[in-house]
């Protein structure tokens, strides 16, 4: 048995059976980060020492049934933009480089309830801006299916780790697609809720109308666990929405006789490779084969969305960045001779350039003369991507796309290339406008090896409709038991 | 061509912070002071990840300051951003209201020469106080202390209908009893919880409004009043060597008595205003704003038409008793008390206001209750002390404010009105004053006054006056 390759909910079951135990757990997955992680580079902090301590702790408790929490000790990975008291959370930015957070985010305050284990902070592009991982101040993330590849991004760190069996589960976010591009790339199951259902109170803001903190896992149970963990209204985030308490697992009926799947031809055109669109009609007809409706229609707004994500997120981070002044906290310049230059300075010098590149252009749209040309005519067309949705979802329960237009790319080929870097978001930006959940999974690989992922888009709070498509799909394909990273 | 030939338009945004026990977004105490940076949190110091929870009691308070000044209150309204790059905004951006305030469209009434005039209230929005600089000698540095970032403001902006420093003082005066009634604000201008940006400009009578200048934070009505005297005189000295008044920020030095501006032109700010993305909307319900408007207080003006036909005060004296809430509360108290409205209202109008004045404090800053004054009065009233010795427990009361009872006994003031006592003390002063015996009985009729006064000396004031000029008359005569 190699636990490391394990899912959650197998740890569980051997956890039950007495099969093994949670310092083994945890010693397992320290092991395979110090051999891995000198290939894959996801970690930007890791905590192997405190882990193991707390494992042994718990695992003490857990014989004297001192400690709650069905999950109790089993160790996960935290994008290192959620804050983490007492540890490090730099954003990957030498901005935040030594910013240690005096408070937990409250998706970590909930894992501590549960006495889930951090064993360390997660890379990813710098403020969670990209989609490789590649604009990380600190090293760039591998990924582990070939590792002269991108893992991904923002999250590439968090989902590298799971594909590198170095973390059995973590935590990313997801602001345009950061769970679900770097989820498809690194051939796991990556979940962006919908805005409101997870607190982001904690996590450093991006774009904050369209962040969303979510799971990254190795299957798709794993994911509706991890869900069922960190989903709650939260009286510090007024956007997270009061919503009685579900058990997500429950979802999970290995059954989609009657569902409607819609499938917008718009996602399947030009621009989109040859082997991911192969990949997902083999998809379909899967669906197809176990009783799902298919239906192709239209939903022209991807390159509309695309604009409008491009200047809302980008206005909205360039007033979320401006508390990095070099004033209270983060990087200062060594030298300036007044105010101005201290901010100057200390932002020129903190901030990596997709970041810098990302705040000019927000704080263009949002200046007075162009206002209304951009930052209005984007919430229009915001509601105009709503509104389309919401005609979708009239007939259908699920929309299936790509969740990025190709397997992952070499590193280095597109960061000369900002453009063409934001359009491999593509397929994820729109869900993140209308505010509605999104689940990517594998669902094969390309002659290369490289894998493939299918989104599926649900309507407002049904989460539990895409994780039962998503969960029906995958028992079919097995795609951990029949493609595993190369080493 | 002379000053008379200039018309004055001035508009006011007056900020005003909320007496809420907590700040805006987060629930660190509001309270004035406190050791730097104590009263404050991961959210008010916009530690990376937190985010803003708007403070219900601000609306309430807000809505509050609307519904007084007779605005239209907005059932939709939201919150914006401010964007902006200084120490003392620690988000790098105010939250405030943009586009979508929360109220519109009221006025006030100011009295001018005996006439009423309404002053237009263009909106009333919340939004969050920032902190201080203090740029003192710590090595050339400037210190941040966030405890005042947070605290929730409302920003009254005027109509641009004010035409003289006296009208601003009139209606800045009314505005700040309004607030003070209707207890949403403490209004200490000398704290900061009451200040005015003053716009000023001038024209030519039938010619278009003249470039406004804003003299901001101005927060004393002495300093107002000379600041825009000389900002009037100084757009008028511009004006007449034919060049323009720049549109731009002034700050008003009171040790030089003049305008400085505020920043460089070439850095006019462009605050890239947008709806804040943290916060859900602000929407109110009928029956909210209802509930709201049935809980206002009675307000100064209907108070005043009260003490003028209940306590037949008169029109001056019921004017300065309810241009504060502080002293027209006390002046209620006190003759639930005593039941001697016209010996408060005295009390009020000449001592207290004298003193306060001495002291330069405000009326919320008087130590002592109305139940205190009130048995004052009785005091009097009652005969057991005189109004000499009443002045000397007034004094007190602002010293160590308690029981006047326990004052006079503590300090021995009770008056002297026991007959043989004061017999006594009548032989005494008419044993070694023959000369003034002799005055009076030659028709000098100043000698009794004297008598009375020396009688007064000899028992500290503690003599009951009118017991003693009847008994030197009555030996006198003998």
């Amino acid at each position: 048995m190699n636990i490391t390759e394990l899912t959650v909910h197998e740890l569980q079951e051997k956890l039950e059976n007495k099969e093994i135990t949670l310092t083994e757990i945890t010693k397992a997955y320290i092991d395979r980060i110090n051999s891995k992680e000198n290939d894959v580079q996801a970690f930007v902090t890791t905590l192997t020492d405190e882990a193991l301590k707390k494992a042994e702790e718990i695992q003490n408790k857990k014989e004297n049934e001192e400690i709650t929490g069905e999950f109790a000790g089993i160790p996960i990975g935290i994008k290192d933009n959620i804050c983490t008291k007492g540890v490090k959370t730099t954003c990957s930015s030498k901005m935040l480089e030594n910013f240690v957070a005096p408070y937990n985010a409250t998706v970590i305050e909930k894992l501590n309830e549960q006495n889930i284990i951090n064993l360390g902070k997660l890379n990813m592009d710098e403020f969670a801006m990209g989609g490789s991982t590649e604009y990380s101040y600190f090293k760039k993330t591998r990924n582990p299916w070939n590792l002269n590849k991108v893992p991904g991004g923002s999250s590439g760190g968090s989902a590298a780790a799971v594909a590198a069996n170095m973390v059995p589960w973590a935590l990313g976010s997801d602001t345009g697609g950061s769970i679900r591009q770097p989820s498809s790339f690194c051939g796991v199951v990556g979940l962006k809720p919908t805005y409101g259902l997870v607190s982001r109170y904690g996590l450093v803001a991006f774009a904050s109308s369209l962040d969303q903190i979510g799971p990254i896992t190795k299957d798709v149970r794993d994911s509706s666990i991890l869900l069922n963990l960190i989903v709650g209204h939260d009286e510090k985030d007024t956007t997270s929405v009061e919503m009685q308490k579900k058990d997500y697992t429950k979802a999970l009926k290995n059954d989609v006789n009657g569902l409607k799947i819609g499938v917008p031809k718009e996602f399947f055109g030009e621009g989109i490779n040859e082997e991911v669109k192969e990949a997902l009609k083999k998809a379909i007809e899967k669906y197809k084969e176990l009783g799902a409706k298919i239906e192709e229609f239209s939903l022209d707004i991807s390159k509309y969305s695309l604009a409008a994500y491009y200047i809302i997120a980008c206005a909205e981070a360039s007033s979320n960045l401006g508390r990095f002044d070099g004033i209270r906290y983060g990087y200062r310049a060594k030298e300036y001779k007044n105010l101005k230059e201290l901010y100057k300075k200390s932002r020129s010098e903190g901030f990596g350039e997709e970041v810098k590149r990302r705040i000019i252009l927000g704080t263009y749209v949002l200046s007075s003369g162009y206002y209304d040309a951009y930052y209005k005519k984007a919430q229009k067309v915001r509601t105009l991507v709503m509104k389309e949705f919401n005609k979708g979802f009239e007939k259908y329960d699920v929309i299936l796309t790509p969740t990025s237009p190709t397997v992952a790319f070499d590193i280095g080929s597109k960061t000369n290339n900002p453009l063409e870097m934001y359009l491999a978001d593509i397929c994820t930006v729109s869900v993140n406008v209308a505010g509605l959940p999104g689940i990517s999974i594998p669902v094969g690989v390309d002659k290369q090896g490289m894998p493939i992922g299918m989104q599926l888009i649900g309507n407002k709070f049904q989460e539990e409709t895409i994780l039962n498509a998503a969960y029906t799909l995958e028992q079919q394909i097995k795609f951990r038991e029949n493609y595993k990273p190369s080493f | 061509m002379s000053r008379n030939d200039y018309e004055v338009i001035i508009g006011l945004e007056v900020h005003v912070e909320l007496s809420t026990k907590t700040k805006i977004f987060c629930s660190c105490p509001t309270e004035f002071g406190g050791e730097p940076n104590t009263h404050t949190c991961p959210i008010c110091m916009a530690m990376p990840g937190t985010l803003p929870v708007l403070n219900e009691k601000v609306v309430e308070y807000a809505v509050k300051a609307g519904l007084a000044t007779n605005c239209e209150v907005s059932r939709d309204s939201k919150n914006d951003r401010k964007n902006y790059f200084y120490p003392d905004t620690p988000r790098a951006y105010q939250i405030s209201q943009y586009d979508k305030p929360l109220c519109e469209n009221g006025y006030i009434e100011i009295e001018t020469n005996g006439d009423k005039k309404k002053i237009g209230i263009t909106r009333i929005h919340i939004e969050d106080d920032a902190g201080k600089l203090n740029h003192d000698d710590f090595g050339g540095e400037s210190l941040v202390d966030l405890n005042r970032a947070g605290v929730p403001l409302i920003e009254i902006v005027s109509e641009p209908d004010l035409r003289n420093a006296e009208e601003v003082e009139k209606y800045m005066r009314k505005l700040k009893s309004i607030l003070e009634y209707i207890e949403v604000s403490d209004c200490k201008m000398q704290e900061g919880s009451f200040r005015g940006d003053i716009n000023v400009s001038v024209h030519k009578p039938g010619e278009p409004y003249g470039t406004r200048t804003e003299m901001k934070n101005m927060n004393s009505f002495r300093s107002i009043a000379r600041a825009i005297e000389y900002e009037v005189e100084r757009q008028i000295d511009i004006l007449e060597e034919g060049r323009k008044v720049e549109q731009e920020s002034l700050r008003w030095d009171d040790v030089s008595g003049k305008t400085f501006s505020m920043r460089d032109k070439e850095d006019a700010e462009d605050y890239r205003y947008f709806p804040e993305p943290d916060l859900v909307a602000i929407k109110l319900s009928e029956e909210y704003i209802q509930n709201i408007k049935n809980t206002l207080p009675e307000l100064p003006e209907s108070r005043k038409e009260r003490y003028l036909k209940q306590y037949e005060l008169s029109e001056k004296d019921a004017n300065i008793i309810t241009s504060s809430k502080y002293l027209s509360d006390l002046f209620e108290s006190a003759i639930k008390e005593c039941d001697n409205p016209k010996a408060v209202n005295n009390w009020i109008i000449s001592d207290i206001s004298r003193i306060l004045n001495e002291k330069e404090m405000e009326a919320i800053d008087i130590p002592f209750n109305g139940e205190e004054l009130g048995k004052l009065v009785i005091l009097i009233d009652k005969g057991i002390i005189s109004s000499s010795i009443g002045k000397k427990v007034l004094t007190e009361l602002f010293e160590e404010p308690k029981n006047p009872e326990d004052i006079i006994k503590e300090k021995g003031w009770i008056q002297i009105s026991d007959e043989g006592a004061i017999k006594e003390i009548v032989m005494k002063i008419l044993d070694s004053n023959p000369q003034s015996i002799a005055d009076f009985k030659a028709g000098k009729d100043r000698a009794l006054g004297f008598l009375v006064g020396q009688a007064m000396k000899e028992t500290k004031g503690k003599a009951n006056p009118k017991m003693l000029n009847e008994m030197f008359l009555e030996e006198l005569k003998k």
